[in-house]
């Protein structure tokens, strides 16, 4: 079995405060993390690759030369190899170009029997970079996974749908996007495996390793444009309202009835 | 390879606002000249926070005719026996962007016996109507619903491609995306037009901050929207929409992915939460004794549903399906009720394009009355009964 998971460093966004007189971001202090749905999908890959009876997975982060400290905890997790795929050429990359550089990169890397991803990354959000990953490598996927076995040649994967839930079956090579269940904690490996994580294969790869085209990838290869990064307007401070219970459903009930929600 | 990001140090002054203004943290001034380190992301926070125009952003430069592709496509999502009401707010928003560019707005219906929503769409604004069905086509699948799609929009040649940024919409947009090889923004919360180009505008960084995005140089303009952020339109009684046949060539075995169970965790009869006007939620305090009876008494009232914060799934006391945050669903209801919730940004994040928000809490220091209109410090099995009984007496009952 042979698992490539994609993880991406983030800042802890739960930890981003913003400045109340300029309305900015604070970034002093913010710790750097692995995206929490991605550290679920190494946890399940190695789940999967010891259910399977062994195997290798390999562990890709794109992103600053920084984003080495996800791949060590992935690998610290239990992941066999890293690959930090860092140059100055794929940044600025938008979902279509982070997704071409990732599948050029797997490619490189082997056959695969499964692809696995967080659904989305917690400061963008999009959830888009696993579908596209997906097509790019004609391969098909299930999105929004939060447990997944698996069956011989299949896997078997429960996916959260709008409507409730759905459980779904392909055949490998698949590639599947993980939500993370409600009970999940996440492990945090002790110093002996971080240690002997910094022992296992980790290399770094470019635009030459990948076999990449300089004008399609990075900032060059993106369809989309970032024109302005900016402070969502600031909300006015709550109204608070006093008295007593009864007092304050009067106030609260003239707003609401005022408001047309009765 | 140049770095595509340039400083001019002629013109840097190193007064240190693009510094403050990065929010990667990949700028300092050493010696009196902004650096960019290698965490930069190119997102151009500091070129537009430089006063001097001292730094510069090498962009791709093509020049493509793309005066050939045009209308406004809305991918219309189908729900339990209708079309689903997102599909209506993406039409209105359409409808709007389309009446700037004097082009007509189009709705794509897949699915199997469909071609009756193709009246209401019309209805609420779609001129003309792809309608695609086939048996295959009655159960959402990622490939056979991308491979429909592409294929028109490869023959057609829209301007503007607008999906819901629903779960199916984000499964679908993207594997669309990629198969025509064109760009995506995802849940945008606004959408307006710009120079005759499509300026979608997102928030990142758990709504932190907010981005303009434009995709300038290929078409179509590909965008998932947040449902329940655009007001959905009047509907306009008896108007038609011209229909046009897509034929589908599909079958069996381009399946790869097969349902072996579907089970449906919403509300029995009752409304979805992110389609939900009003939103009643409860965290830690609701789970003590009948909270969450108590918050359903008052939602039932403002004919609304409970959500609730993660705690409450993890304690069993709520499904995982009404669990709003970074977990669980994002709602943007015209109102939230939010009761013993202390406002982390796990869970402000899944709430916070909710238009009117009420909070109760007994800690007067809790983060979540910064998100909220209307706070009231106090014990919610006291404010929210002598809420609901208020609004009963009001109705006359």
């Amino acid at each position: 079995m042979r698992i490539a998971v994609c993880v991406k460093q983030v800042p802890d966004t739960t930890e981003v405060k913003v400045d109340p007189r300029t309305g900015t971001l604070i970034r002093e202090g913010v710790p750097s993390i692995i995206n929490p749905f991605d550290q679920y999908a190494v946890e399940e890959a190695v789940r999967l690759r010891d259910a399977a009876g062994g195997g290798e997975i390999v562990a890709i982060s794109m992103g600053p030369p920084q984003a080495r400290s996800v791949l060590i905890h992935s690998l610290a997790l239990g992941a066999d190899r890293g690959i930090l795929l860092s140059d100055r050429g794929f940044a600025g990359a938008d979902t279509w170009a982070t997704a071409l550089t990732l599948a050029l990169a797997i490619k490189k890397a082997g056959e695969f029997d499964l692809v696995l991803c967080g659904m989305q990354a917690i400061d963008g959000d999009t959830a888009q970079v696993g579908p596209e990953l997906a097509q790019l490598l004609g391969i098909p996927q299930i999105t929004c996974v939060d447990k997944v076995d698996l069956d011989g040649k299949k896997v078997v994967a429960r996916k959260l749908v709008d409507e409730g839930f759905e459980v779904l079956e392909a055949k490998m090579p698949v590639l599947l996007t993980f939500m993370t269940p409600s009970d999940f904690v996440p492990s945090n490996p002790p110093f002996s495996k971080i240690s002997k994580a910094q022992k296992k294969p980790l290399e770094t790869w470019g635009i030459k390793e990948v076999d990449g085209d300089p004008e399609k990838l990075g900032l060059k290869g993106s369809f989309t444009t970032v024109t302005k990064v900016y402070s969502p307007p600031r909300r006015e401070k709550a109204v608070m309202l006093e008295g007593s219970p009864e007092e304050i459903a009067r106030k609260l009930a003239d707003i609401l009835g005022k408001e047309g929600f009765f | 390879m140049a770095d595509p990001i340039q400083v001019d140090l002629e013109k840097c002054t190193g007064c240190g606002l693009c510094v403050k203004a990065c929010p990667f943290d990949a700028v300092t001034v050493v010696d009196k000249k902004a650096a960019i380190d290698e965490r930069c992301v190119l997102c151009s926070a500091c070129v537009q926070a430089c006063p001097t125009e001292a730094i510069r952003i090498e962009r791709r430069e093509v020049k493509v005719d793309l005066s050939a592709y045009r209308d406004v496509w809305v991918f219309a999502e189908v729900g339990e026996g209708c079309a689903k009401g997102v599909s209506f707010e993406l039409l209105g928003k359409a409808s709007e962007l389309a009446k700037e560019l004097k082009q007509q707005v189009c709705a794509v219906l897949l699915g199997h016996e469909v071609r009756r929503y193709a009246d209401i769409l019309a209805e609420n604004g779609a001129g003309r109507v792809f309608v695609a069905e086939h048996e295959l086509l009655a159960r959402y699948n990622t490939d056979l619903y991308s491979t429909v799609i592409s294929g028109l929009i490869m023959k057609h040649r829209p301007n503007i491609v607008l999906f819901p940024a629903t779960k199916l919409g984000r499964d679908l947009a993207p594997r669309v995306a990629a198969t025509v090889g064109l760009g995506l923004t995802a849940d945008c919360t606004g959408l307006s037009i710009h120079d005759g180009m499509l300026l979608q505008t997102r928030p990142a960084f758990g709504g932190n901050i907010m981005a303009d995005i434009l995709c300038p140089h290929t078409r179509p303009q590909m965008a998932t929207v947040r449902p329940n952020v655009m007001p959905k339109p009047v509907p306009r009684r008896g108007m038609k929409a011209g229909i046009v046949d897509v034929p589908v060539k599909i079958d069996q075995k381009s399946i790869r992915v097969h349902v072996k169970e579907q089970v449906k965790t919403c509300a029995v009869g009752g409304k979805k939460i992110e389609e939900s006007d009003v939103v009643v939620a409860g965290g830690r305090a609701a789970c003590e004794g009948d909270g969450f009876e108590v918050l359903q008494k008052l939602a039932d009232e403002l004919n609304g549903v409970v959500g609730a914060s993660r705690v409450a799934i993890d304690m069993n006391r709520k499904p995982k399906s009404v669990q709003v945050g970074q977990s669980g669903i994002t709602v943007s209801p015209k109102l939230y009720v939010v009761c013993g919730v202390s406002g982390a940004i796990q869970h402000t994040v899944g709430m916070r394009g909710s238009k009117l928000v009420v909070a109760v809490n007994t800690d007067p220091g809790a983060t979540i009355f910064e998100f909220s209109q209307y706070g009231i410090v106090g014990d919610l099995f006291q404010v929210i009964p002598a809420l609901t009984a208020e609004i009963r007496k009001r109705k006359g009952r």
